[in-house]
């Protein structure tokens, strides 16, 4: 296909446009959001376990008060935070990797540690990972308190926590 | 395109351009048919000859032979009603008996053709002349459809589109279009320029969308087609980036805008704006352009079917004034910011 050759038709050629300013082009963007799933520890011994995984994060966007954190958290507090934004937010809300009750028959019965092998430790934390950044970079996810309780604070209490939405600061 | 009946004694034919002076077009009748059909505009006489052929050694004795010039709307979804907003009669013959080939020469003086010819999804505007040999106990019928087309002039008026859209905090863009009526070989030419990028956009893309509705009041029936999708920018950008849209109509198969036609139908058409982000959420901006038909400057009269082509012809030096002349470019910037709503039923975005 021959290439357009614009200055010679005027009424094709690209309208004229704001120039962009060496700030804005070359500063960090302003959707600079990174959710990390890491470090899965096993507390407790015999049934009396759980896992949980650190959550890092690090942000610009201005609806985070905190830019850079790290909290740790376990299976039952992202089916809390789930629960919650099924409920408030207006999202459909992805889902997370799966309850695996299989592995969680008696340990005699099995004949591996069940949810506490490092293989599914392993791919839960995957599916936690994609699930968390799916919700955190959603816009109307972004005003559900639960979720700032979630990743910004260092304990969720659920005694106090009230449901709510968050503006922009 | 005459119906011929298996074993039928009857065959006729139209002629409608012996000197081969008028415009012919391809037309799409449905999914896997195409015709060729003459062009014709309001106010021009439909004239031409029948030519009614016997099987050898065969006569046929008839009640009246009746030529008409129908123009009908049907709508498919409503049991396939028949609405006819115009119809002329013509008796070429009295009751009598065909024993020879014969033809029969007919004149419809100055045809008012109010609509161009459209077909749909779901309706079907058209003209056509409809032969009827009628008989004792079931008529010959033959017909030939003409394409009917409307052409318009410039607009006097015809201001850019400029609105800035977004959701509040997250994503705030300004779109323009350079023009909000286009015609079938236009180019819009537009641009989006990014005021707030809190999300992560992966690529942009415009369509061009037409919604065709029927029906009224509680019986509304619509029908929506994407007729093109073209990726306007792939990555991120940042605030204060520009991304540039140019995008030829001639290559789409279009129709002029056709707004409440006999009350019955309407064909619109929108251009969609949709950006999808990292974790395939689309946020989208619909925004309605009117479409018309230009005439065509090519004079030449050959039997050639039109053809649309994609690339944009240098217009000549008359021309070049004539759309100089088109109506100022006032900008529309409307202060109030818009909500971009998302299309994907993962998001719940209210309008």
């Amino acid at each position: 296909m021959a290439t357009i050759d614009a200055d010679n038709r005027r009424e094709i050629a690209r309208l004229p446009t704001r120039p962009i300013s060496l700030e804005d082009r070359y500063d960090p963007p302003a959707n600079f959001l990174e959710i990390e799933i890491l470090n899965p520890e096993t507390h407790g011994f015999g049934n009396k376990r759980y896992t949980d995984y650190e959550i890092r994060m690090k942000t610009n966007l201005p609806v985070f008060r905190i830019k850079e954190c790290s909290v740790r958290r376990r299976y039952s507090d992202f089916e809390w935070l789930r629960r919650e934004l099924e409920r408030d937010s207006k999202i459909v809300v992805p889902s997370l990797p799966s309850k695996a009750w299989k592995r969680q028959v008696p340990a005699f019965l099995r004949r591996d540690d069940g949810i506490f092998e490092d293989e599914f430790i392993e791919e839960r934390r995957k599916g936690l990972e994609q699930f968390i950044n799916k919700v955190a970079g959603h816009p109307l996810a972004q005003n559900e308190r639960s979720l700032h309780v979630f990743l910004q604070d260092t304990t969720i209490d659920y005694d106090k926590y009230v449901p709510g939405k968050v503006r922009n600061s | 395109m005459d119906i011929l009946g298996l074993g039928s004694k009857v065959d006729a034919d139209f002629i409608l351009d012996p000197k081969g002076q008028r415009k012919q077009v391809d037309v799409k009748i449905d999914e896997t048919k195409r015709s060729s059909q003459y062009v014709y505009y309001n106010g021009e006489d439909v004239a031409g000859t029948v030519q009614i052929k016997l099987k050898k050694n065969s006569k046929v004795e008839h009640q009246g032979i009746r030529l008409e010039f129908v123009g009908q709307i049907e709508m498919l979804s409503d049991r396939s009603t028949i609405h006819e907003f115009t119809n002329l009669t013509k008796l070429l013959a009295f009751p009598g008996e065909l024993t020879e080939n014969v033809s029969m020469d007919f004149d419809f003086l100055n045809v008012e053709k109010p609509y161009e010819s459209y077909m749909g999804i779901n309706i079907k505007l058209r003209y056509f002349l409809r032969l009827t040999i009628i008989k004792r106990f079931s008529n010959n019928v033959f017909e030939r459809d003409i394409c009917v087309q409307q052409l318009s002039q410039y607009p006097e008026i015809n201001n850019s589109i400029k609105m800035e859209v977004g959701i509040e905090d997250c994503l705030h863009i300004e779109f323009e279009y350079n023009k909000s009526k286009y015609h079938l070989k236009d180019v819009i030419v537009g641009k989006i320029y990014f005021l707030l990028v809190r999300i992560k956009i992966k690529h942009m893309e415009i369509a061009i969308i037409k919604k065709e509705s029927s029906g009224t009041g509680p019986n509304i029936y619509a029908e929506n087609e994407t007729i093109a999708k073209y990726e306007i920018m792939d990555g991120a950008p940042v605030r204060g980036e520009s991304i540039p849209i140019r995008l030829f109509l001639a290559g789409y198969d279009l129709t002029p805008t056709m707004k409440d036609i006999q009350r019955k139908f309407s064909v619109r058409y929108f251009l969609n704006l949709v950006l999808i982000d990292e974790e395939e959420r689309r946020y989208f901006k619909q925004q309605e352009i009117t479409l018309w038909r230009k005439q065509d400057k090519d004079k030449d009269k050959t039997k050639q079917s039109t053809k649309q082509y994609a690339h944009f012809e240098r217009p000549n030096a008359a021309n070049q004034s004539e759309e100089n002349g088109s109506g100022t470019n006032a900008t529309d910037n409307s202060p109030a910011t818009e909500v971009v709503s998302s299309e994907n039923k993962s998001d719940a975005f209210s309008d």
